[in-house]
């Protein structure tokens, strides 16, 4: 190597943290929108079925699957988070725990995908 | 403990005492933990049911709301969701905030907005769960 720089090279591990970070913020500034849009019911019941219309458009739906795997990503890494706390062996294998999180967020999110989208899908394209 | 500070290492500061009382950091460090704990359930439950059971988002609207804050469990079961998930982001952007702004007068406007913005919305939400009206027109 001719250069090593100033990166902190700390592998995927380190990207884990800043997509946990990332994904805190997303969801936090999510949950502001999310109660001020449910705050609508308390106005009128017109008023809640015309802003809870938008979360059924396409656009808006595949914004709800970002979000989704946001939240479950979130969540299973606070999970090994808490594992490499609390658990005599998390320090050492939390390289591979995070492997095993990446691997059931795919198991997860691929059928809640479809699940989350069928409709979109079927109105655009048709009923299948 | 001498007032005088060292001239020869004029960037030396007396060593910080053990603090007395509460430790906020660390109580701060275990409500994440405990708190994330239970919003697994919660939250990961609240986007099965809204997201993905039965239809998903396409089938909620008012009268489903009404239906679902009849019961006094989802009603429960939303207002500890709201206030633990609020306090939560809450608590991490603090985090946040204090790695990133350089100086102490940014720290503590952005931590203003961020409190002030968290406190209405808990607020707010609250307020909508415990005075819902189901015969709204």
């Amino acid at each position: 190597m001719a250069s090593t720089g100033t990166l902190y090279r700390g592998g995927v591990s380190m990207w884990s943290w800043v997509a946990h970070r990332i994904t805190g913020v997303a969801v936090l500034f999510f949950l502001y929108v999310h109660v001020l849009d449910t705050a609508l019911i308390r106005v009128s019941p017109d008023a809640y079925d015309t802003i809870i219309a938008t979360y059924k458009t396409p656009i808006v739906n595949l914004m709800e699957v970002g979000l989704v795997g946001a939240v479950l990503f979130h969540a299973l890494n606070g999970l090994r988070v808490m594992a490499v706390d609390f658990w005599e062996r998390g320090p050492r294998l939390q390289r591979q725990m995070l492997w095993v999180t990446v691997g059931i967020w795919l198991v997860v999110m691929i059928p809640g995908t479809f699940y989350m989208t069928k409709h979109t899908i079927e109105k655009m394209f048709g009923a299948a | 403990m001498s007032a005088t500070p060292d001239l020869a290492m004029p960037n030396t500061r007396p060593t910080p005492r053990r603090r007395q009382g509460v430790n906020f950091e660390k109580n701060s460090w275990i409500f994440m933990r405990a708190s994330g704990l239970i919003l697994i359930i919660l939250v990961l439950g609240h986007l099965f049911i809204m997201n993905i059971l039965d239809g998903g988002v396409q089938r909620i609207n008012f009268a489903f709301v009404a239906g679902r804050w009849s019961s006094p469990f989802w009603q429960f079961w939303d207002l500890t969701m709201l206030w633990l998930a609020m306090l939560h982001g809450t608590n991490g952007l603090r985090v946040i905030i204090g790695d990133y702004a350089k100086s102490g007068k940014t720290r503590f406007w952005l931590r203003g907005i961020l409190y002030t913005a968290s406190a209405a919305t808990i607020l707010l939400g609250t307020l909508v769960i415990f005075t819902f009206d189901p015969n709204l027109t």
